[in-house]
């Protein structure tokens, strides 16, 4: 800083500040500040809502999280960007529709013969990959494949024919979300393989608490942590981080994000990466689509709908990725996720209602919102 | 003459680092008083605490002999300060009049009363003799017209103290002019001009005294009579400048490296054709709309070309602007801020950002991260860009002089063949100006081609090898270095057809 004068991201309003302001700035500026914000807040409610610390409630908020936060990574790529993605949870539900058909195994006429589906895809029989050898694993990637594609599509509209995200993925929202719920007349597809729920339920460190009085240990006092939804989550975001910190590509991504016009004359390939993005984020949707679908245990056009997209954004915001681009980090949305899945779970065991629930949820994702201004501010140091 | 504005023992730290220290000045009223100094030498703090965007560390000032300490912008304003800054702050959707009133239309029976606004906006551009009409749009203005809507809203204001900050950066010449004759009638009507720039003749010419300033602290305030312009220099960077431009170090070569030909694009570019040699600097001059950035862009093709041939080392140049970069072209645009720079990310990624794609073996394959840093640290010390921390400091925190090494850096990663530089020195303290002309006689020293435009036209004959002229998106002149005229060379870009032409290109 041997220029000060001109500094600008010292150019802050007070005179020297004491060290107790500089270092609670240094906290809110930290990369672990939710963390922290979470653990506090769990800390302090523990008196009062004495089941959030029991092991069942803890695994509970654990397998609400991973799901979200695949979902939520695929969002920080494109906020990074400063662009928005509000396709994700018809994409989640799409997918989900897209996998159930094609596996499960036997489905009811009752439920599903006014579907436009029902005949030509799905039989009483089940769908075409019902008992076919390595059946899950196509149905992944026809899953995945679909995701992409509708991610490209967004993508293509976005760089290519410079229509704004915010329209792009509204009007692709209402469309899948229609295409969706059309595919099966709004009904579940149910019944589907137990190799494939096993992708959501499945645990490989569970633990159980007490005496052992009996041989066998009721099912339900043994409580998961390690699980294949874990493991699937943790994988995508430390591939995510190692993307967005470590590649060519992640650093195209903040450049675009931060300035796309001197990205371009600087000879990024601006449309190809943003084209990867809007991918990128459909395809960790369509992931999330198989956690929930698993734990659900059922195909349903309706996963990603109502508050859905909130919950991903807000996650997002929360964990401190910027709404207006070139600032994101995927262990700011590690925390985020965990904090809002934390408000969620809290929320519910003081027995509000969901309207209640949304109400708080809304109120803290405008603060997060204004949280990242004030940050943006700060590092910036714009004085007014 | 009382003194309007005066300063004693004024501080100001950033962080516990001086920005400004024991400035002790007077601001005569009705005088007009150059401000000078390098980048960083503290001319923005002390106009920010006049304006009151920041508070003092320490220190006083006084106003009309008045203690004077804004706690904002407003109060400001209020008091009687105005500035008019680089970049204009006009609303360029409303009308001359709307701007003026912007912050207090007179209502009458609680409607807006237009006929006084038109009233008062009509008497203000009476006296700035801008005849415009007052129901104009903003947008439809040429800068210098915008700006004196900016000082008729200051007028509005009663403003005594009028500050310019490099006011005539987008302005044309004429346009300058005018400006200056503004600034007489100001002073003639009493008010107290201070007026910041680069350019050392304007201030020598329009000031009657100029304050000095270096590392925070006053080192000179002098009459302008008898502060010459080498003077001036060796006060704001404290020891003499040898010359204002470096020696050239080579000749250029015969050699054609980059040639255009018949370059048509309606309405901005109307049968362009030149060439640039092997090692030569090929200057550009124009007025703004001249379509010398334009054409510019076209080159480097950010902007669409309806005809004509361009070719680098014969061989023909298409595609966009990957294509260009690939081929060896490199282009420095005229706003930084805009186009240059990611603002706030830190040096070693907007110094990487061109040749990114060198450091992994594929676009998501890991990063060479220690190689990465090692180049730009390397490319940091070889162009003394000062900064801090290069991988955590934006860019941002740096001087213009600084960000604009950076903006060049970023190209020299890979040395171009083709170096397009538009107002390189824009906005940049005298120092780094020296520099980048250093950096440009490098490249072509090494065999590179230099286009270098520029709206100062004696930066241009100081280190150009040939200058050609651009008027109206035509080429209106060429000249040799042993034909460099300023009165000719200027006739051509208001679009005087040339008497004897110079040497074709």
């Amino acid at each position: 800083m041997n220029d000060g004068g001109l500094s600008a991201a010292h150019s802050a309003r007070e005179t020297p500040v004491p060290s107790m302001r500089q270092r609670a700035m240094r906290l809110f500026l930290s990369d672990f500040f939710v963390l922290y914000l979470s653990l506090a807040y769990f800390l302090v409610l523990m008196p009062f809502l004495p089941t959030l610390s029991n092991p069942a409630n803890i695994a509970n908020i654990l397998s609400n999280m991973w799901p979200l936060l695949v979902v939520a990574v695929g969002q920080t790529f494109v906020l990074t960007i400063a662009g928005i993605d509000l396709s994700q949870g018809s994409v989640v539900g799409f997918t989900s529709v897209v996998g159930a058909m094609l596996l499960a195994t036997t489905a009811s006429p009752d439920v599903l013969s006014n579907a436009p589906i029902w005949g030509t895809i799905i039989t009483e029989n089940g769908g075409p990959l019902a008992g076919v050898p390595g059946g899950v694993a196509i149905a992944i990637l026809v899953m995945v494949a679909a995701g992409a594609l509708i991610g490209a599509a967004n993508g293509i509209a976005i760089a290519h024919f410079q229509m704004p995200p915010f329209m792009v993925t509204l009007v692709t929202m209402i469309v899948i979300s229609a295409l969706a719920i059309y595919l099966t007349q709004s009904e579940n597809i149910r019944n589907l393989p137990e190799s494939y729920i096993q992708l959501g339920k499945g645990d490989i460190v569970s633990v159980y608490f007490g005496e052992q009085d009996e041989s066998r240990i009721p099912r339900r006092q043994i409580h998961s942590f390690v699980t294949y939804p874990m493991l699937i989550a943790v994988t995508v975001a430390i591939c995510a981080h190692v993307l967005l910190n470590r590649t060519v590509f992640g650093r195209q991504v903040f450049a675009i994000g931060i300035n796309r016009k001197a990205a371009k004359i600087s000879g990024v390939p601006v449309k190809r990466v943003i084209v990867l993005v809007f991918t990128i984020s459909a395809i960790c949707a369509t992931v999330g689509a198989i956690l929930y679908s698993t734990r659900l245990e059922a195909g349903r056009p309706t996963l990603g709908d109502g508050n859905f997209l909130l919950d991903v954004i807000g996650a997002t915001v929360i964990g401190g990725t910027s709404l207006f681009g070139g600032k994101g980090k995927i262990i700011w949305t590690v925390f985020g996720v965990f904090f809002f899945v934390l408000l969620s779970n809290t929320l519910n065991l003081m027995n509000l209602s969901s309207f209640h629930i949304d109400m708080v949820k809304g109120t803290v994702i405008v603060a997060a919102a204004l949280l990242d201004v004030l940050r943006t501010r700060l590092i910036q140091g714009d004085a007014l | 003459m009382t003194e309007l504005l005066s300063f004693e023992g004024l501080r100001k730290d950033y962080f516990g680092v001086p920005a400004v220290r024991d400035l002790t000045l007077g601001i005569r009223k009705g005088e007009v008083v150059g401000v000078i100094g390098e980048n960083g030498a503290g001319k923005s703090t002390l106009m920010n605490m006049i304006g009151g965007v920041v508070a003092p560390s320490a220190g006083e000032m006084r106003w009309l002999g008045a203690l004077y300490h804004p706690r904002s912008p407003s109060d400001a304003t209020a008091r009687g300060v105005a500035f008019i800054h680089q970049e204009l702050n006009l609303f360029t959707n409303l009308t001359i009049a709307e701007n003026i009133f912007v912050d207090d239309f007179p209502s009458r029976f609680g409607l807006i009363d237009r006929t006084a606004m038109r009233q008062r906006t009509a008497d203000l551009l009476r006296q700035l003799a801008l005849d415009v009409a007052t129901e104009t749009d903003v947008e439809k203005l040429t800068p210098g017209e915008r700006q004196l809507v900016e000082i008729a809203k200051a007028l509005h204001r009663d403003a005594e103290l009028i500050i310019f900050d490099e006011p005539t950066t987008s302005l044309t010449p004429r346009e300058t002019a005018k400006l200056f004759e503004t600034i007489e009638r100001l002073k003639a009507d009493g008010k107290t001009i201070l007026y910041i720039s680069h350019i050392l003749g304007d201030v020598k010419r329009l000031c009657d005294s100029v304050v000095v300033l270096r590392d925070g602290q006053l080192v000179a305030q002098e009459k302008a009579e008898g502060f010459d312009v080498p003077d001036m220099i060796t006060a704001m960077i404290g020891r003499a400048l040898g010359g204002l431009y470096p020696e050239r170090s080579a000749a250029p070569s015969s050699d054609i490296l980059f040639s255009a030909k018949g370059l048509c694009q309606p309405g901005i570019l109307e049968d362009v054709s030149f060439d640039i040699h092997a090692g030569e600097i090929l200057g550009l001059f124009g007025l703004m709309g001249s379509g010398r950035s334009e054409m510019a862009r076209i080159v480097f093709g950010l902007d669409p070309l309806e005809q004509g041939e361009l070719t680098l080392q014969g061989n023909p140049l298409s595609g966009g602007v990957r294509a260009r970069i690939a081929s060896g072209v490199a282009f420095v645009t005229e706003d930084r801020r805009a186009e240059g720079l990611l603002m706030d990310a830190p040096t070693v990624d907007n110094l990487s950002l061109v040749s990114i794609e060198e450091f992994g073996r594929t676009s998501l394959a890991f990063l060479d991260q220690a190689r990465l840093e090692q180049s730009t640290e390397h490319l940091k010390t070889e162009m003394v860009i000062k900064a801090g921390d290069i991988r955590t400091q934006p860019v941002r925190a740096l001087s213009g002089g600084n960000q604009q090494k950076v903006v060049i850096g970023k190209w020299l990663m890979r040395q171009p063949d083709l170096f397009i530089l538009d107002e390189p020195t824009r906005g940049v303290d005298v120092g780094a100006k020296f520099e980048i002309y250093a950096i440009a006689d490098r490249l072509a020293a090494a065999g590179s081609g230099v286009l270098f435009i520029s709206s100062e036209l004696e930066e241009l004959t100081g280190m150009c090898d040939r200058i050609m002229v651009m008027n109206r998106g035509e080429v209106t002149g060429r000249f040799d270095r042993s034909d460099f005229s300023d009165r000719d060379i200027l006739a051509m870009a208001f679009g005087k057809k040339p008497e004897t032409n110079g040497v074709a290109a």
